[in-house]
């Protein structure tokens, strides 16, 4: 019998299966992809470290970890790791690299992948250099050809493609270079003061308990600091990372499911609209009002099921590509399979999500009398429902998406926050959409033409869908418009103009001695120096005589840890430059006496962090001697600007004696001078580093582009499923159209004229959709920019302008397929028309 | 005697699959200016095929349709659709106001797509919609009103562009007979007042009884053709 039913109708329900479709689907292939993730995670933990303990320094091991680590027995592989520029002859190139000078056989889990394979082999033997492939192709350059790091010169044995447990995406900031640990003195970087880290990868023997190993360290850790990382470890922070981002995806993908529920509620709606004499003449025949409801049930959950099954057969298939999107940021290679648990969840969530949203319609249904059919009324179906079935299917559906995303997140207040903020943001647009259709129905100016006022007022037609359509597009909208202007502000940050101020190479790590020589190069190259700063690596010691070791052991201590522990890159000046201004006491540009307290200058930033005040004494460890020091003022720093920029900074007169080195930014003319400087510094001081800052921003350009790209292909789905809501909605008012446009017709309109206010209409709609959503994405885009990202947002209005015009151009696309043919229709029908 | 509607070998056939179905036969008449006809006839006779015809809502297998003197034949749909507006007024069975437009707004629709949306234009139509009865539910939507009410709104825009001849297809079909008569007196009242010319299509022999002629079909023939006021018939 509900089988039967559906014939008549089965076109139109095909649109309730696609909402539900596209929404499984984007459930489906997120979580099946998590769970593969996951499963090559667990499969691979041991490659994720490439050892079983990894344990670091930035000096020399001390004699105590150097016998405990030895006492482990097992294989053992040093490394150093540093930054340095390299230099390729053939040619003629430099870019600052990650360095690894290696000793032993590490990797002890995975492998070095490389090309050819045996380079990674054979490089320690041959002293050769593996570099990262992209670095070789951008720069054309075979294995056989050399690159030169320091003052040595390395052949190149080959390509490297993979390093266990480390994500392409490691390579964006700095090529990756192995060379043998072996006579790594030569290179001459060591003692110039370089970050250097010291690195221990051990395989332990058999029988070795992590554990234990683990609070042996642990103890050691306390009196002198290192670094230490396990496979467990290492597993569990990989792990979360991919947690929150397939949360994260999830949530998105979910989303668009809810969506796909309100297209179900509205087709069912319309559906039932259709069917309703049916049901008044089963309800005649005898069929209780339970029979009745249980047919379309029926229809519901069957349709449902169906459209799932397509969503879950649709989503296994769309999480191939998925790995395709995520493979440069995960360090681990993802096995495809077959995800049944992910399957039979989606299969799940998609009836379910039929069957509640369909209740509504369906409750409404049961209080169809026998009376309608005797009497053919436009009743409104929503209004049958009294307010307990509505607040109870409410509450059915709230706690529907809260156990959705307790089951996702794992945590009831994050679940609770999401779902609160799905309602404030469906309230949100409700009210904007409520407020844009009253407003448009108060503005039907005379002085615009019939077909304007004639298209706008179609909006309200009797059943009209505008603010389900305003709902579900709006959201999708919403989602992706935020996306886009998040990637713009974050962006907008980053882009400066080529302007001759603005520097755009930066040179680090010039010693005292190397400064003049470095300078007279510039100079020579006919380029001026923008900023030459000498710079004094200090820690902190203590603040008003509390340590930093007192600090840390206070577990309510109010500074910050990184604060407390970092190494300032300090330096000292008479003046402020550009970028800074005073904000709370002086700024001291000289003092006299060097054993009096220095009256430093604190960025508010550091302030915060360190929980200081003006006047507060800090006394630092400049490379073994006490300086102290109070601050007499702060400043605020825009950092967003190309250039050495400092959390503090000393007066003139105190440590020009201290060890330093010095950075240099300059304004080079173009891409083909600023290549040709470099060559020329690093040929001369190999030790010194240069950003060449256009690169780097093109770099991180790249990287959150590929980052909004991964996020923006799942936000798609419920643009998708906002578009199929349209869709359906606009194939039920088909009929209605029809007979408007012959009506017209009838009474002598052209052509012409009701096509434009077809055309009008859909725009109107465009607009209304791009508003709602626009308007909500800029309202979050502004706070995430002011809460988290510490930006103040500006819309960027071309970019909104574009997004309007695209969602125009959908809206009217989708309404004029729609209304395809009707214009061909003979006016005579309007006299057939036999339905009242 | 002007001739408002002439129609000449008129035939209309319909093809589906391999049979040919005639629906409307050969049939030729000229209807006067100012004069009311009525067009009766079983059900499936080709009554609302001729109108539609007559109207040039649909184009003839051949003859000719000459509506005020223009000859339908070589016009375009746009050019039958502005002979329409200027000159045709239309009752429906199925009243067919537009839902999204209040009373008044219907009534001017036809001006309106003239592009004449001036103040007199609305005057003139809530004018009319004083004289079918609903002066005071001008600002009413359709869903507001009760079909009989509907119908009187419809009956106003038919007159709006003080159309030479309307076209009422069954208009009291779908009311109950009191609220049908009452619409026939509004349309022969108006018509009387307007020196419109009147063809109704209608099963109702009461009502063809109050037209000046009535025009018999059958199998899609004229059947007979009475001219009530000349006592005056033709086979
Ligand atoms: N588009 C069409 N295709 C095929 N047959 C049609 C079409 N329109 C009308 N007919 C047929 O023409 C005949 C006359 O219809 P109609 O003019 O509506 O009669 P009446 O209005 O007198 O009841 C009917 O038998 C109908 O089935
Ligand atoms: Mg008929």
């Amino acid at each position: 019998m509900a089988w039967r039913d559906s014939r008549s109708n089965r076109k139109k329900l095909f649109l309730y299966l696609a909402a539900i479709i596209v929404g499984v689907a984007a459930q489906v292939a997120i979580s099946s992809f998590r769970e593969n993730l996951n499963d090559s995670i667990n499969e691979q933990s041991k490659e994720l470290l490439g050892a079983d303990l990894e344990v670091e320094k930035n000096s020399p091991f001390h004699d105590e970890l150097e016998i405990y680590l030895d006492s482990l027995g097992g294989e053992r592989s040093d490394a150093l790791s540093f930054t340095s520029m390299a230099f390729f002859p053939k040619s003629g190139t430099t870019r600052l690299s990650q360095i690894t000078a290696l000793e032993g056989d590490f990797p002890y889990y995975g492998a070095l992948k490389t090309d050819p394979q045996s380079a990674s082999d054979t490089f320690q033997k041959t002293a050769g250099a593996l570099v990262d492939e992209p670095i070789l192709l951008q720069f054309g350059l075979q294995p056989g050809d050399s690159v030169k790091i320091g003052l040595v010169t390395y052949e190149i044995a080959g390509a490297l493609q993979e390093i266990p447990g480390q994500p392409v995406a490691a390579s964006f900031f700095g090529p990756r270079i192995f060379i043998p640990r072996e006579n790594i003195e030569a290179t001459g970087l060591l003692q110039r003061g370089s970050q250097l880290e010291y690195i221990s990868y051990i395989k332990y023997p058999e029988g070795t308990d992590p554990i234990l190993v683990e609070s042996t360290l642990d103890a050691m850790n306390d009196s002198v600091r290192f670094g230490y990382d396990d496979v467990a470890e290492r597993k569990e922070e990989v792990g979360e990372a991919i947690l929150y981002l397939s949360n994260f995806l999830n949530l998105i993908g979910f989303i668009a499911l809810l969506l796909g529920g309100i297209g179900v509620a509205s087709s069912i709606f319309v559906y039932i609209r259709q069917k309703i004499s049916t049901v008044a003449v089963l309800r005649c025949v005898g069929a209780s009002s339970n029979q009745a409801m249980s047919i379309y049930l029926i229809q519901a959950v069957f349709m449902g099921f169906i459209g799932a099954s397509i969503g879950a057969i649709i989503g296994s298939l769309i999480q191939l590509y998925l790995p395709v999107l995520v493979q440069d940021f995960v360090p681990v290679d993802i096995e495809l399979a077959l995800s049944w648990s992910s399957i039979f969840i989606g299969i799940i969530t998609g009836v379910s999500i039929s069957l509640i949203f369909a209740l509504f319609p369906l409750l409404a249904v049961r209080k169809i009398s026998p009376l309608f059919t005797l009497r053919s009324v436009d009743i409104n179906l929503s209004k049958l429902l009294n307010w307990i079935t509505r607040f109870t299917l409410f509450g059915l559906i709230g706690v529907s998406v809260v156990g959705y995303a307790w089951l996702m997140l794992n945590d009831i207040l994050a679940a609770l926050f999401f779902t609160l903020g799905l309602v404030f943001c469906l309230l949100l647009l409700s009210g904007i959409a409520f407020l844009i259709m009253k407003g448009a129905q108060k503005f039907n100016p005379k002085a615009f033409g019939y077909e304007f006022r004639q298209g706008l007022a179609n909006l309200y037609r009797p059943n009209n869908q505008t603010s389900t359509l305003l709902l579900t597009f709006g959201l999708g909208v919403t989602l992706i418009s935020s996306l886009y202007l998040t990637q713009d502000m974050l962006l907008g940050t980053i882009n400066f103009d080529d302007g001759q101020d603005l520097p755009n190479l930066a040179l680090y790590d010039i010693q005292y001695d190397q400064n003049e020589g470095v300078n007279k190069i510039i100079l020579d190259n006919d380029m001026e120096l923008l900023q030459n700063v000498p710079i004094v690596t200090m820690r902190l010691q203590s603040i008003n005589d509390t340590t930093v070791a007192e600090f840390m052991a206070d577990s309510s201590r109010k500074p910050r840890s990184w604060a407390l522990n970092r190494e300032y890159r300090s330096t000292y000046r008479d003046s402020l430059v550009s970028t800074e201004t005073v904000e709370s006491g002086v700024f001291v540009g000289t003092v006299t006496d060097p054993d009096d307290l220095v009256p430093i200058s604190v960025s508010t930033d550091l302030m915060n962090d360190l929980n200081a005040q003006v006047g507060d004494t800090i006394v630092w460890d400049v490379q073994g001697i006490p300086i102290s020091s109070f601050i007499a003022g702060t400043r605020t720093v825009d950092w967003q600007t190309p250039q050495p920029n400092f959390f503090v900074v000393f007066p003139t007169g105190v440590l020009e004696p201290a060890p330093q080195f010095f950075a240099t930014t300059l304004n080079t003319p173009s891409r083909e001078a600023s290549l040709e400087l470099q060559q020329k510094i690093v040929q001369a001081y190999p030790n010194v580093s240069a950003i060449d800052i256009g690169q780097v921003l093109e770099t991180v350009r790249d990287f959150i582009d590929k980052i909004t790209f991964v996020i923006q292909f799942i936000g798609l789905f419920s643009i998708i499923t906002g578009l199929i809501v349209l869709a359906g909605s606009a194939a039920t008012s088909r009929y209605q159209r029809i007979r408007e446009a012959v009506l017209l017709r009838t009474l002598g309109a052209k052509q012409k004229q009701v096509i434009k206010i077809q055309v009008i209409e859909y725009v109107f709609l465009g607009i209304m959709a791009a508003l709602t959503g626009l308007t909500l994405s800029v309202g979050a885009s502004a706070l995430l920019g002011y809460f988290y990202f510490d930006i103040d947002f500006v819309p960027n209005f071309t970019i909104l302008g574009i997004e309007t015009l695209i969602l125009i151009g959908l809206v009217l696309t989708i309404g004029l397929l729609n209304t395809r043919g009707i214009h061909t229709r003979p006016p005579l029908e309007i006299l057939r028309d036999q339905a009242a | 005697m002007n001739h408002i509607l002439k129609i000449e070998s008129l035939t209309r056939q319909f093809k589906s699959g391999d049979k040919t179905l005639t629906v409307v036969n050969n049939i030729t008449f000229e209807i006067e200016e100012g004069i009311s006809c009525a067009i009766v006839g079983p059900s499936g006779s080709g009554k609302t095929t001729l109108l539609g015809l007559s109207a040039g809502l649909d184009q003839p297998t051949s003859g000719d349709v000459t509506l005020n003197g223009i000859n339908l034949k070589p016009l375009n749909e746009d050019q039958r659709a502005e002979v329409r507006n200027r000159h045709v007024g239309f009752v429906f069975q199925t009243f067919q106001l537009v839902p999204t437009l209040t009373a008044v707004e219907n009534v001017m629709v036809p001006l309106e797509l003239r592009g004449e949306a001036t103040n007199q234009v609305r005057e003139r139509a809530i004018g009319l919609l004083e004289e079918v009865g609903l002066g005071e539910r001008s600002h009413h939507y359709p869903t507001q009103l009760s079909g009989g009410e509907q119908q009187r709104v419809a009956v106003a825009r038919a007159f709006i562009n003080d159309p030479k001849i309307l076209f009422a297809d069954e208009p009291t079909g779908n009311l109950d007979s009191e609220t049908g008569e009452h619409i026939e007196n509004l349309i022969f009242d108006l018509n009387r007042k307007q020196g419109t010319t009147l063809v109704l299509v209608t099963h109702d022999l009461d009502l063809a009884d109050k037209c000046d002629r009535v025009i018999k079909l059958k199998n899609g023939e004229v059947d007979s053709d009475i001219f009530k006021s000349s006592e005056e018939a033709v086979a």
